[in-house]
């Protein structure tokens, strides 16, 4: 369980993000966050609802607009050039807390559209690709059905696959887990934990703790709008520093 | 203790085998005493509503199975009828051209348009049905300027002109529009302009006396061969126009999203009688002044304006109905702007506004012949007047309005069918 957390992190960096700030209005929702992510790092994010945790991985590919400071993703600067943000879109996959497939195409349509069109890959060298990733999150007898006619688990591994496609460089995941039964979580957190077995650089808003044991390197908590407190994950979880923290780790490791 | 624990614990140790439903009587009796006769008020009902049924049909059964087909006048009719009831379809049999065509149309060309009617299914079924091999399409580009040079004539050089400027767009667009859309679309649309105009000039100078198709004016269209026209034209001009209003009241750009806002509640808010006769009077003061625009174009125009701002409403009605997750989920792939719209947003949007856009289809299609207010000779023009004015058929109303309602419905009926079809084709999300 420690292996995983040793693997391949580069002294290579990924992102940085340097004193952003983020209003919704006047609403102050990300204060002076300051974060560099190594290649290969696997970060879990962490904290109570409306601390801001899914605005921030959510400017990460510009989903959300920042207004000040600055977001480096893999050397290029998010900026309100279109051409930046595509670019970094293309190299940053993205799940999300409702899957969001296509509903109107089929998986393998939901997986092969983005390569043909953003990458310009050949259909047929994009459907064997997808078909790839399909196997490797286990579902590649799917490939001809719609979403709507897959589990909760089966679609949000579909998204992985959707992403994985592009070849992204960095993943982010929008709470995964949290609109799936309790008996799906864990074919998606398999298939997330073989992913950062691999070395992909992960950023991972989520609440399953035990995940974040096994296979983050660094464990971050939000409250406010800012992040409070982080760590590598033995020592966040044995021994929190702020309250804060402690608070939040009692109300959910509590029963 | 025992005892109650025992009471509660409980194994089921076999599946229970699965037997068949109660046999309840079954056939036209059982299915009679449920829907019609289930209880005494139903039962009431039903005998009244047979009651209802015998005395319309007695009424009119008589009068369709008496009909007359072979007569020259209404009096004829009488005189045939001699007293009994029964209805004067003669009066079809012996108008049908007109009924058709409109009375100004040379009858040696009626070829011309039935030929263009019946190409009009070629080219539409691959729009329709999409399963259909898709290099049909081809056809269905060329169609409009098939059809233009059937139904009006004249030089073949403007059609092809017309067809240059188009196949011009879309070469710099393919060219173009790789990098920009907008550049693409725009710069297409100025190269035509160019053809176009050369077209014209060259079209002016070469065009021959005597051409092979003769020529027909617009003003000797008529019958229900116009509704078809301004319908077909309209509906297939109106979509897209819709979809780029919807998308433009979207817009993030203010001034594109002030213009589409602006445009979409003014003609909504205009009767489609004012449109039709700002067209038939007054939109020639918007023209280059010795520019004559066709009437028909003129009419063509504001129908087209006014269902696309209604169908722009509809079309916004299914945008607004996808959940934001399609669009975040498109722009995280990396998808532009016009690719997550046709691939993703569109596709979606569109498939939930099928039953509005068919409406406002419908719609347009029976208030072509709103036109016979502006004096142009459609189904009802003609009706209303060359046929029910002449001393022949005075007072033929319910056959010939009957008629008119029954081409009507028919076309109608179809497109409310297809859309039905459609639905069900593209129900992927819940089956």
């Amino acid at each position: 369980m420690a292996e995983a957390s040793q693997m391949k992190v580069s002294d290579e960096i990924a992102i940085t993000i340097d004193g952003m700030n983020k209003w919704y209005g006047s609403f102050h929702v990300l204060r002076d966050i300051n974060l560099t992510v190594n290649r290969g790092e696997r970060i879990v994010i962490c904290g109570p609802s409306g601390s801001g945790k899914s605005t921030l991985i959510r400017c990460i590919n510009a989903l959300e607009e920042h207004q000040q400071g600055k977001i480096i993703v893999d050397g290029t600067e998010l900026s309100s050039d279109l051409k930046n943000v595509d670019k970094i879109r293309s190299e940053v996959g993205m799940c999300f807390q409702h899957f969001n497939l296509f509903p109107h195409l089929s998986i393998l349509d939901n997986c092969t559209l983005a390569p043909i069109w953003v990458r310009k890959t050949p259909k047929k060298e994009a459907e064997e690709r997808a078909m790839h990733f399909l196997e490797k999150v286990k579902i590649p007898e799917q490939a001809d059905k719609f979403p709507g006619q897959l589990s909760g688990g089966q679609q949000q591994r579909v998204a992985i696959a959707r992403s994985l496609c592009m070849m992204p460089r960095i993943m982010l995941f929008d709470e995964p887990t949290s609109a799936l039964d309790p008996e799906m979580i864990k074919e998606v957190l398999d298939t997330m934990i073989e992913l950062a077995e691999e070395g992909m650089t992960m950023l991972c808003v989520t609440h399953e703790m035990g995940f974040a044991r096994q296979v983050a390197n660094r464990v971050i908590f939000m409250d406010a709008g800012q992040i409070v407190e982080q760590n590598e994950p033995e020592e966040f979880f044995n021994n929190p520093k702020s309250e804060r923290t402690q608070l939040f780790l009692s109300q959910i490791l509590g029963h | 203790m025992t005892d109650t624990s025992s009471q509660i614990a409980f194994v089921q140790k076999e599946p229970i085998p699965e037997s068949p439903p109660p046999s309840t009587a079954a056939g036209p009796v059982k299915w009679m005493r449920d829907n019609l006769f289930s209880g005494w008020l139903n039962s009431l009902l039903t005998l009244a509503a047979l009651w209802a049924i015998y005395v319309i049909l007695s009424g009119t059964l008589p009068w369709l199975l008496n009909g007359v087909w072979n007569a020259d006048s209404l009096a004829e009719c009488r005189e045939i009828l001699n007293g009994k009831t029964g209805a004067c379809f003669a009066v079809l049999a012996e108008r049908w051209n007109q009924l058709l065509f409109g009375f100004k149309y040379p009858a040696d060309l009626y070829w011309r348009p039935t030929l263009a009617f019946v190409l009009l299914f070629v080219a539409v079924a691959p729009v329709l049905f999409f399963d259909l091999p898709r290099k049909l399409l081809m056809f269905t580009a060329l169609y409009p300027f098939i059809a233009f040079y059937l139904i009006w004539g004249g030089t073949i050089w403007s059609p092809i002109f017309a067809l240059a400027g188009f196949a011009a767009w879309y070469m710099v667009f393919e060219r173009l529009g790789k990098n920009s859309f907008v550049q693409g679309f725009f710069g297409g649309a100025a190269v035509a302009a160019i053809v176009w105009g050369i077209g014209s000039f060259i079209t002016g100078a070469i065009a021959p006396e005597e051409p092979f198709l003769q020529a027909v004016p617009s003003r000797d269209l008529g019958g229900f061969m116009l509704n078809m026209m301004l319908g077909v034209t309209c509906v297939s001009l109106s979509i897209p126009i819709g979809i780029v209003l919807a998308l433009g009241r979207q817009s993030d750009m203010p001034l594109i999203k002030i213009i589409c806002v602006v445009f979409i509640e003014f003609i909504r808010g205009v009767p489609l009688i004012t449109l039709l006769f700002v067209a038939s009077v007054m939109l020639a003061y918007f023209f280059p002044p010795d520019s004559t625009v066709d009437l028909f174009l003129r009419v063509v125009i504001m129908i087209t304006v006014f269902s696309a701002a209604y169908i722009a409403e509809v079309i916004r009605g299914g945008l607004a109905a996808l959940p934001t997750g399609q669009y975040e989920a498109a722009d995280s792939l990396g998808l532009d702007y016009p690719q997550a719209m046709r691939l993703i947003i569109l596709p979606q949007a569109l498939k939930i506004s099928i039953p509005g856009i068919v409406n406002v289809a419908v719609g347009l299609f029976k208030d072509t012949t709103l036109v016979s207010v502006i004096s142009m000779f459609d189904l009802l023009g003609m009706i209303r007047g060359p046929i029910l004015a002449s001393t022949e058929w005075n007072g033929v109303y319910w056959e010939l309005l009957g008629f008119a309602a029954l081409l009507f419905f028919v076309v109608c009926y179809g497109i409310s069918q297809y859309s039905q079809w459609l639905e069900r084709r593209l129900a992927t999300d819940h089956r």
